[in-house]
């Protein structure tokens, strides 16, 4: 907690609340009707996000995420009204409105995208990992990967291929509990997603999701090691949703009253909040502040978004390949 | 200088000169080098069939890197590097292994530019080998170029000779895009003169390898040089085909065809791949949408049938295009009134 300064801690407080501030935005918004598509919050694992890309460089470090990637954006620093346009198809979205909520990227700040294909950026991952050790950047890359993901092929050949060629890689694996509807405690064969780390040759650590604190220190020492080159590591965020799925998941499958209880005990900006004020590390009074302006920012991208136009018809076609 | 080289050395030379070009590009494949870390001897195998040997003592393990076999991860890994700073080349060996990776190729390489709004770039070539004729039988012997060539996004390579070989495999290197490089296995020992410096063929040219006034036959691959075998037997007969070789399929140079249907009026399409949603049933609706009044006798297709690729010798010669289907082919589509 120590090495934070205060503008770190102003800065990863401000990106957790407008992770959360957006999210439940969407969900309103997406209960209105105003957006197409399917939509996974983020709302509730803030701090996994946040607390591992705080550590990274938007320059040189990669990461990619999962169909639940909005929050892993902002976290990353993508620009917040462009990610709304995109979210409501519009012109000037993020990705010109091709994108959408499941495929949002954006490569000039190290963002490769959220996916639609569930495991479907381990690989990619290890191949960015690959560029900056071959080019010499002194770059990480970061997989996000959820419970689901940890199951899948593509994810255990990464593993593998990440200790093999020796890659700066930190697969982070938010284990929120359900794969969908389908709990991890029934999906996966290990229990803890963690103890896979040694099967693949690569040490793992296990942290609390709902502590910024936690999360960004054990990111932290895992970032370091593969800054080293001593290779890839395994991190499990034990974390929840506040959301379902997607939008629209009326969330049958959970215990009646859990995601209350979670809001109120397990909420990651109420025990930061806690934690800082307690350690007089910043003032409620600055967090009020942060969370006035974000609600500001998030209104105006919302309001921004709605008055944007659909893209142009001459769209349809662009961006297909370079050159054709 | 022009001098004899083989398929496998025209391609082996293509990759050694755009590594020596351009430091970006890196190799990777299942014993692409092979023996990585083993007792015996390294770069043991240079592929399974010898065509990247010699390549790992030059350029160091760090540039031809050998993989687990895990398609999914190293193709992927070919992607993401792609997409931050690299020029991949990665050998998937059998076009057949696609089903274990095809996700990474079809749902991330060629969606990436599109989806994210044109700011991702992805200049990887995917090298594999296709074709029958090997005796590998169903699972080592298809071609499947066209389930690459329907998705947009991929570009997708199919070479006829060493001289092809080497100039599409340079520009498909150098290209922009995720580009799909479809080697048939029959091909590798066949030899011709190869200029040593190097050069680009673009893609989405056709080739005109034959003249012809009666017939027009489009084909591709290793049906190139079967198609030219029929075209002579025909010559005998004063039947004068004109051969075509598509090169790419994607992009596909389909003016050059319709140029060439207007000429002839008569059109035999050839396609080792099986008969359905394949080159040939492309090239003929693009034919009859493009060209119908040209047309004076129905197009006919000479493919492999909608069936696995046989193991038995007897059987796989049967399923396999020959010279003679063919010229049977051209001779009936000439013969229409």
């Amino acid at each position: 907690m120590l090495q934070l300064s205060r503008d770190d801690l102003i800065h990863a407080y401000t990106r957790m609340r407008t992770i959360r501030e957006f999210e439940e935005r969407l969900h309103i918004e997406f209960g209105n009707g105003e957006i197409p598509g399917f939509v996974h919050l983020y709302a509730g694992e803030e701090a996994s996000g946040v607390g591992v890309c705080q550590h990274l460089n938007e320059g040189i470090d990669y990461i990619a995420s999962t169909h639940r990637g909005h929050g892993h954006c902002i976290a990353k620093g993508c620009d917040v009204n462009a990610m709304m346009r995109e979210i409501f198809g519009k012109e000037g979205g993020l990705c010109k409105g091709k994108g959408g909520s499941m495929h949002i990227a954006d490569f000039d700040k190290g963002m490769m995208g959220a996916n639609g294909i569930v495991g479907g950026g381990p690989p990619l991952v290890c191949g960015a990992a690959l560029a900056a050790k071959t080019l010499g950047t002194g770059g990480v890359a970061v997989a996000f990967v959820g419970d689901g993901g940890s199951n899948q092929g593509t994810t255990f050949e990464s593993m593998n291929l990440a200790t093999v060629w020796k890659l700066p890689v930190i697969f982070v694996f938010e284990n929120n509990g359900y794969a969908e509807s389908t709990p991890s405690s029934w999906s996966v064969s290990s229990g803890d997603i963690v103890k896979r780390a040694e099967a693949f040759g690569m040490p793992g650590m296990q942290v609390d999701g709902f502590d910024f604190f936690a999360v960004y220190e054990a990111a932290g020492e895992a970032i370091a090691r593969a800054r080293r080159g001593e290779g890839p590591t395994l991190l499990e965020v034990k974390l929840t949703r506040f959301f379902g799925h997607f939008e629209g998941d009326a969330m049958t499958y959970r215990a009646k009253g859990e995601v209350e209880a979670l809001r109120e005990n397990k909420d990651c900006l109420k025990i930061f909040r806690a934690k800082v004020t307690e350690t007089g590390l910043l003032e409620a009074k600055v967090m009020d502040e942060i969370d006035a302006e974000v609600k500001k920012l998030i209104d105006d991208a919302v309001a921004d978004a709605k008055a944007a136009p659909y893209p142009p018809d001459s769209e349809l076609l662009t961006d297909v390949y370079v050159s054709y | 200088m022009a001098r004899k080289l083989s398929f496998r050395g025209a391609i082996n030379e293509a990759l050694r000169q755009e590594m020596e070009r351009d430091k970006t590009v890196i190799l990777m494949g299942e014993d692409i080098a092979g023996g990585t870390n083993a007792p015996g001897e390294q770069d043991a195998w240079g592929g399974p069939l010898g065509v990247t040997k010699g390549l790992q003592p030059i350029f160091g393990p760090d540039r031809v890197m050998d993989t687990p076999i895990s398609e999914s991860a190293f193709i992927g890994a070919a992607i993401g590097a792609a997409t931050s700073g690299l020029r991949p080349v990665a050998e998937l060996m059998f076009v057949d292994f696609m089903g274990v990776c095809f996700d990474q190729i079809f749902n991330q390489a060629a969606k990436f530019r599109y989806m994210f709004g044109g700011k991702a770039q992805t200049p990887v070539v995917i090298r594999c080998m296709i074709g029958a004729g090997f005796r590998a039988a169903a699972q080592h012997s298809q071609c499947l170029y066209p389930i690459f060539t329907h998705i947009p996004g991929l570009k997708c390579v199919v070479p006829s000779s060493p001289y092809e070989a080497k100039g599409l495999l340079a520009a498909a290197i150098r290209d922009n895009d995720p580009v799909m490089f479809f080697e048939h296995k029959l091909l590798y020992d066949v030899e011709e003169d190869v200029p040593e410096d190097p050069y680009t063929i673009p893609m989405g040219e056709a080739n005109i390898v034959r003249e012809g006034s009666d017939v027009t036959i489009v084909t591709l691959g290793r049906m190139v040089s079967l198609s030219k075998d029929a075209a002579d037997l025909l010559a005998k007969d004063g039947i004068e085909a004109e051969v075509i070789d598509l090169r790419t399929t994607s992009p596909m140079d389909i003016d050059t065809v319709l140029e060439s249907v207007e000429n002839t009026g008569r059109l035999v399409v050839v396609d080792e791949a099986h008969p359905r949603c394949n080159i040939a049933t492309d090239v003929s609706a693009q034919v009859v949408q493009n060209a119908f009044g040209a047309l004076k006798a129905p197009i006919k297709m000479v493919t492999a049938p909608h069936a696995p690729v046989p193991f038995s010798p007897a059987l796989e010669d049967l399923y396999i295009p020959s010279p003679e289907k063919i010229a049977a082919a051209v001779r009936e589509v000439h013969a229409y009134a």
